[in-house]
């Protein structure tokens, strides 16, 4: 079983301003899958998520985490990116003055430098771009436009999800990348990411909503609490906890 | 915690070599017989030596100026050499004359002429060491009445014209710096271009300081006459001195009726070492009179290197309908100071005028703009836009904003926007997550900040300045 494993995380535990966030979490990611994290508001999810990526805001107290059977925290956040870990932003950033285009040319072209790749020119890459574009139902006037700066919040998701189409992640880790989108964007959203899944990649899928599941189903639900995985299931507990919320898991993970 | 936004590794100057061509040189020293040996050097008329003299000794009268808001210790002007020149034969006519050596040398610059001229149709006057040693594209401007040539030259062949220009706009008693530099220019460019005629090339010069201690006091003039257009780009590197060099040139724009003058300045000096010794001193008076009708005079400058940068490129706003423009990226790091803006002076009616200004400073980098826009009572209907915008990349660098306006006139519309911000941590792990490196990350939002001046440069010119801006931030961010 241990073969296929991409992540790995073992007692995580990680502070944000000298608070205590992650208090041990414990996580298997195979290759192939796709994990759903649940949770309220507050309890640590996107924290988990910025960890894994390594944003400096956040310091690991204790713990590991092995990607692709490697020490995942011995690599700054650019090389994780070029071994295909991908996070889609709960809040992703404008940039004044980049455009879309040169942005993801500029992001693929890091990526296919550190794989001994040839780096891609600007037509190439435009060709390669039109398609991908179309998946998520773009013109290409999005692509002139500066990264991020003046989209709607939907815009954004939807943009995140074109930078995941583009540089096909190994692990993508997506915060709440469905949430703020209209019916069809979430529906093309999800049909992109699902149409992304392959045997030899996986997705962490943080969501608030049961919606999305039904277009991607998971493998696996945890519910994320007070910095820990208290509870993990398969689908039906994701629709479990759209029905009765999560104080009644409170009150397990206390009895427990 | 934030291990973030912090200078580390530290990027040696990239363009630090010296070339050993042999530099005939005068002793250190300034005095009214050095002015005349370097007249007699450069074969000049007696009226030149009369001018050059003249503001010697109005220099001799004036105090160095302290008001700027950078720090260094006393120049010592008898200890600077005032003439160098690379000892072979002063007159070329083609690229293959020049010192193998010599274009080697701009080749580890990362400016290949002979590629440029061929790609790009530049024409390159290329002053090395404050001599002209090569000039190409001659014959296609001479077609075209366009005159472009070194100062010196211009001086022997053109004297009706240089009289009456040179000093026309910064006066030999201008300030202290210009006073010193019209005693004592050895070298720079001129350019004429007659009626009419739209230059067909980019005018391109590369300027070097080599030989030791030799002060550069480079002179440029450049005259457009009615209904004409030239582009101008000048561009520097400077070779690694453990000593300061004192760089004070002058340069001299006129534009007549409906003529138009593109000047673009990539500035990028020895800034010295991260101690801040060494570096070269850039003293500069930049300006230009929009002498005519709907004349137009347009700056665009991207300074990156020196130790300390003192200039302020403006427009003489005379005619009505003129147009002044001012586009400014300036960037500081390690310890490097800049003191730079612009002086907008509307004499006319509807003169309009636009200033952008962006200010980098990183590490101990100092970074001030200081801009002057005056409206004089004559200028009805006169119009400012101005935005400064100033960039801090770690928390140990200053930016400063000085916004001098001076209305004299109630029909005047002024509008003015400033910002300051630190660069993003978020901005840059955004970058990083996809897998840009964190040089790469800065440098990319850095020129997102600069895009709207970039977008004034002349295309060669602005991958230039974008390549520059990332050398220069290198090391900065963490
Ligand atoms: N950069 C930060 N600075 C200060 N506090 C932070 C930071 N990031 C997270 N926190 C705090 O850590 C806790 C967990 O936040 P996190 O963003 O991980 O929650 P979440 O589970 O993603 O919530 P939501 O469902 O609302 O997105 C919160 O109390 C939050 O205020
Ligand atoms: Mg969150």
């Amino acid at each position: 079983m241990t073969e296929n494993v991409l992540l790995q995380v073992q007692d995580l535990h990680a502070t944000v301003e000298g608070r205590e966030v992650l208090r041990g979490v414990d996580l298997t990611v195979r290759a192939g899958e796709v994990h759903a994290i649940m949770g309220p508001n507050g309890s640590g999810k996107s924290t988990l998520a910025q960890v894994l990526a390594g944003h400096p805001a956040y310091t690991v107290t204790a713990g590991r985490v092995l990607y692709e059977g490697k020490d995942l925290f011995g690599m700054p956040p650019e090389e994780r990116a070029r071994e295909g870990v991908f996070l889609a932003f709960q809040y992703p950033v404008a940039i004044r003055g980049i455009t879309n285009a040169y942005f993801l040319r500029s992001a693929v072209n890091a990526i296919r430098k550190h794989r001994g790749q040839e780096e891609l020119g600007p037509v190439e890459f435009m060709d390669a771009l039109e398609a991908k574009l179309e998946v998520i139902g773009w013109d290409s006037s999005y692509l002139t436009r500066p990264v991020n700066d003046g989209f709607s919040g939907g815009e954004k998701k939807r943009n995140e999800i074109l930078q995941l189409a583009v540089l096909d992640p190994k692990l993508a880790i997506l915060d709440e990348t469905d949430s703020g989108l209209d019916i069809d964007a979430l529906k093309t959203v999800a049909q992109t990411v699902d149409k992304l899944r392959r045997p030899d990649n996986a997705t962490i899928l943080v969501t608030h909503y049961y919606r999305i599941l039904t277009h991607i189903a998971p493998d696996v639900v945890h519910v994320l609490a007070g910095g820990r995985i208290v509870k993990s299931g398969g689908k039906e507990l994701a629709l479990e906890l759209e029905e009765k919320g999560y104080d009644w898991l409170r009150e397990e993970a206390t009895v427990a | 915690m934030s291990s973030g936004i912090e200078a580390q590794v530290l990027q040696p100057y990239k363009y630090g070599f010296v070339t050993d061509i042999e530099s005939e040189t005068v002793p250190p020293g300034l005095s009214e017989d050095v002015i005349r040996l370097i007249s007699q050097k450069k074969g000049e008329p007696s009226w030149m030596l009369d001018w050059r003299l003249k503001a010697y000794r109005n220099w001799l009268k004036m105090p160095e100026p302290h008001w700027a808001n950078v720090q260094y210790g006393p120049i010592d002007y008898q200890a600077i050499s005032y003439y160098a020149a690379p000892k072979q034969r002063p007159k070329l006519d083609s690229l293959e004359q020049v010192d193998p050596k010599l274009l080697e040398t701009f080749e580890k610059l990362g400016i290949p002429i002979e590629e440029r001229k061929r790609l790009a149709g530049v024409a390159v006057d290329a002053v090395f060491d404050s001599v002209s040693v090569a000039t190409t594209f001659r014959e296609e401007l001479k077609k075209h009445g366009v005159i472009f040539c070194a100062i010196s030259e211009a001086i022997r062949e053109y004297p009706e014209l240089v009289q009456q220009y040179l000093g026309s706009v910064v006066p030999y008693n201008d300030n202290f710096f210009a006073a010193l530099n019209s005693a004592v220019f050895t070298d720079g460019s001129f350019v004429y271009v007659p009626k009419g005629v739209r230059c067909p090339l980019e005018l391109s010069t590369y300027f070097r300081i080599n030989a030791e201690s030799t002060g550069q006091f480079e002179r440029t003039l450049i005259i457009a006459d009615a209904g004409s257009y030239v582009s101008y780009l000048e561009g520097c590197s400077a070779p690694v001195r453990d000593q300061n060099q004192l760089h004070a040139a002058v340069v001299e724009l006129v534009a007549l009726d409906h003529a138009s003058i593109k000047y673009s300045t990539i500035q990028n000096w020895y800034p010295g070492d991260e101690e801040g010794r060494g570096g070269i001193y850039n003293f500069v008076t930049k300006r230009g009179a929009c002498r005519g009708r709907s004349s137009k005079i347009s700056w665009t400058q991207v300074e990156t290197g020196s130790a300390i940068t003192w200039k302020y490129p403006g427009c003489i706003l005379q005619g009505d309908d003129s147009i002044g423009e001012f586009y400014s990226v300036a960037v500081t790091n390690h310890r490097q100071q800049a003191d730079t803006g612009t002086k907008m002076i509307h004499m006319g009616k509807n003169t309009r005028s636009t200033i952008v200004s962006k200010g980098i400073s990183a590490g101990r980098g100092q970074n001030t703009y200081r801009g002057l826009v005056k409206i004089l009572k004559g200028a009805e209907q006169a119009r400012n836009y101005s935005q400064c915008d100033s960039m801090l990349i770690g928390d140990q660098c200053g930016a400063h904003t000085f916004p001098y306006i001076d209305v004299r006139n109630s029909t005047a519309i002024m509008e003015h926007e400033a910002s300051t911000s630190k660069i993003g941590e978020d901005q840059i792990f955004y970058a990083k997550q996809r897998g840009l490196s964190p040089e790469d990350a800065v440098s990319m939002i850095v020129n997102g900040f600069c895009k709207e001046v970039f977008k004034e440069l002349p295309m060669e010119f602005a991958v230039e300045a974008q390549r520059l801006l990332g050398i220069s931030l290198e090391g900065s961010v963490g």
